[in-house]
């Protein structure tokens, strides 16, 4: 049988895969913690090794490599009177995924919440998740025709540094602009969660040169992303809420206040549709009662319906809008009566 | 989805150790099809095969993991140690408990009870990988009323085509139009429903909460040949190459609009020439370019093309007269 490289020794790589392999199904098949001399013993691999110092820094890092990966991999006394001498092995109580029989329609929303994924960059843990709890289920039809798409981005080139920094509780420092400034300031901050809000991932964190919470668009994080210090470093407390948190961002709860507008036929689509009553003046004007609750918000989006729409009431609303349609005839060279 | 040909080490581990238990309960599965399952090219599936061939707990014949694909059936054996999956790992839990809670606020998703179920025996099996989960939450739109959802989603699965009055806000503008629904996505917090419009006579994309009245024809829906669904990863914005180019200068309370919309070009200008962005972006109507710069009121200049600088001011003007009577 030719070797994956069409002949030859096989590649660096695939050596060590075959290495992390053995060692793996030498701990889990053990019944009693395995000393080092005797894992250098069954594994070929490290029997090939030149030295015992080779031998000894390939397996710490192997070890390492494999709890990151999420092999249980314990360190046990072999015996009561070589209490100096470690012993490795791996339960398999520990190892294997429990038992768990899915119903067909779980499994459907399961390949659902899998798929949300596809096309961001947690595809792969997302399908590898998907193949794990269906190995050892009989072929089903789960893939029953649910009907709809949901699906997630993560475009922002922050996402998965901070992703990882939030899961793992480790503090950050990043580059942050806001809108209003000119340039990036550092940001350190104990990363609470990560929220996805229409279409945008944002970052809650405390911030720890303000001494307070703050909701961090990760679209706005520049540069490099850096950890501080040792995973579990801070507690996120309990009562946080990450998604009224990062909706809060910029919409201000206040009582309603009452407009009356008068609209062109034929436009002010969006507005017809929230008014609280709508009636005809004439063929060409409708009038409207609107509620609103910021002025400057309400002011732009009247605004921008142009000569289609002429507010009638509160003033300082008419106010808002004339300011704002004068702002727009200065800028592109016209004057103002 | 073939894996990255720069695969670590670790990375291909943790895949085998997800194969095996998958093969091992799917003894004599086409070597084809178990690729495509396990989302890797044959050629990859053969090499797997003959690395865990290597491998075992001893290295004496009986003592090897059993791998056999001759005739294009896949048999593997002797790998009791590995016949159950390793627990899921962190992000693998997360993505997939994430998921399921983000499909719990679909509005009115009728399957909400077998989502419950799926979390609650997720978590279990999960343990402690499960806890970060918490602490990432996703939306994949939730901007929609539950009957519009289910009436559409409906029609998909009956192939019924759809009667919409839709109200583009940006254009305000609203339309009657006849759909064959394709697809319901749900995407950047919006649901869309993607079909072949027989008005544009052309695939096309509504957004959910942008429907006005909706009316379910019975009339067969099923869209023509030659409607293919659009390619979404780069999101719903699709240019075209006889799209205008537009520059538009943002003064700092308006580069807001930088984030908002799809721009291609930005760039930062000097606080000593008053701070902000100056930015490019290609649109085939400029209908909601004009509105967009009546909201700005000053904060942003269309610096080109002159025409549509103009239209700016002409309409802001027009506005303007209906105030001065008084």
């Amino acid at each position: 049988m030719s070797s994956e490289n069409g002949g030859g020794a096989p590649s660096g790589a695939q050596a060590k895969t075959e290495r992390l392999l053995n060692l793996v199904l030498v701990l889990l098949y053990t019944r009693r913690p395995l000393s080092k001399a005797q894992i250098r013993r069954l594994v070929p691999q490290y029997a090939a090794n030149a030295s015992v110092e080779a031998f000894e820094r390939m397996f710490e890092r192997d070890k390492d490599e494999l709890r990151e990966l999420g092999v249980p991999l314990v360190t046990e006394d072999i015996d009561a009177l070589w209490e100096d001498e470690p012993g490795y092995r791996i339960h398999q109580r520990d190892y294997a995924l429990p038992d768990i029989a899915f119903e067909p329609d779980e499994l459907a929303v399961l390949g659902l919440a899998s798929r949300t994924w596809a096309q961001a960059s947690l595809a792969g843990p997302a399908a590898q998740a998907l193949r794990k709890l269906r190995a050892a289920g009989v072929e089903r039809d789960a893939e029953a025709l649910i009907g709809i798409e949901p699906r997630l981005r993560t475009t922002e080139p922050a996402f998965d540094a901070v992703k990882d920094a939030v899961v793992r509780r480790v503090r950050l420092r990043f580059g942050y602009r806001r809108p209003e400034d000119a340039e990036a300031s550092e940001r350190h901050v104990q990363p609470w969660s990560l929220v996805s809000w229409n279409g945008r991932w944002y970052l809650t964190a405390y911030d720890e040169d303000r001494e307070a919470p703050r909701v961090f668009r990760l679209s706005r994080i520049s540069g490099a992303v850096r950890t501080v210090g040792r995973p579990g470093a801070f507690e996120v407390p309990e009562d946080h809420e990450p998604h009224v948190m990062a909706r809060r961002e910029g919409t201000p709860a206040t009582q309603p206040s009452p407009a009356v507008v008068r609209v062109r036929q034929g436009a002010g689509h969006s507005l017809r549709r929230r008014a609280r009553t709508v009636g005809d003046v004439d063929d060409t004007w409708s009038l409207l009662d609107l509620d609103y609750h910021d002025l400057d918000m309400q002011a732009e989006e009247l605004a921008s319906y142009g000569a289609d729409v002429v507010v009638e009431q509160p003033p300082e609303l008419v106010d808002a809008v004339v300011e704002r349609l004068r702002g727009a005839v200065l800028a592109h060279g016209g004057a103002v009566r | 989805m073939t894996p990255p040909t720069t695969e670590s080490a670790t990375a291909r581990l943790g895949r085998l150790l997800t194969m095996v238990p998958w093969l091992v309960n799917r003894q004599g599965i086409d070597l084809r099809r178990a690729a495509d399952e396990l989302g890797v090219s044959t050629d990859q599936l053969e090499a797997d095969l003959r690395l865990l061939f290597l491998c075992g707990y001893g290295q004496m014949p009986d003592e090897l993991i059993e791998a056999d694909w001759e005739g294009g059936r896949v048999f593997v054996g002797n790998a009791d140690e590995i016949s159950r999956p390793l627990r899921l790992g962190v992000d693998e839990a997360v993505t997939l408990i994430v998921g399921l809670r983000a499909l719990r606020e679909v509005p009115g998703l009728d399957e909400r009870d077998a989502v419950d179920r799926a979390l609650a025996k997720l978590e279990s099996a999960a343990g402690e990988a499960a806890a970060p989960a918490s602490r990432v939450r996703a939306e994949v739109g939730s901007r929609v009323e539950a009957d519009v959802l289910s009436r559409v989603r409906g029609a998909l699965a009956d192939h019924r085509r759809l009667h919409l009055r839709y109200v583009v806000p940006a254009r305000d503008e609203a339309t009657e139009r006849d759909v064959d629904p394709m697809r319901v996505v749900g995407m950047d917090g919006a649901w869309y429903l993607e079909g072949w419009c027989h008005r544009a006579e052309d695939v096309r994309l509504f957004r959910l909460d942008r429907i006005e009245d909706l009316v379910v024809l019975d009339v067969d829906g099923t869209p023509p040949q030659q409607a293919h669904e659009r390619d979404l990863s780069e999101g719903t914005f699709r240019p075209a190459p006889d799209d205008v180019t537009v520059v538009l200068r943002l003064l700092p309370g308006a580069t807001w609009v930088a984030d908002h919309y799809a721009v291609d070009d930005v760039e930062e200008v000097p606080a000593s020439e008053g701070g902000g962005l100056r930015v490019s972006l290609r649109t085939a109507d400029t209908a909601w370019l004009r509105r967009l710069l009546w909201r700005l009121g000053g904060a942003g200049r269309v610096e080109s093309p002159a025409d549509l600088a103009a239209e700016v001011l002409g309409g802001a003007d027009a506005a303007l007269a209906a105030y001065s009577r008084a």
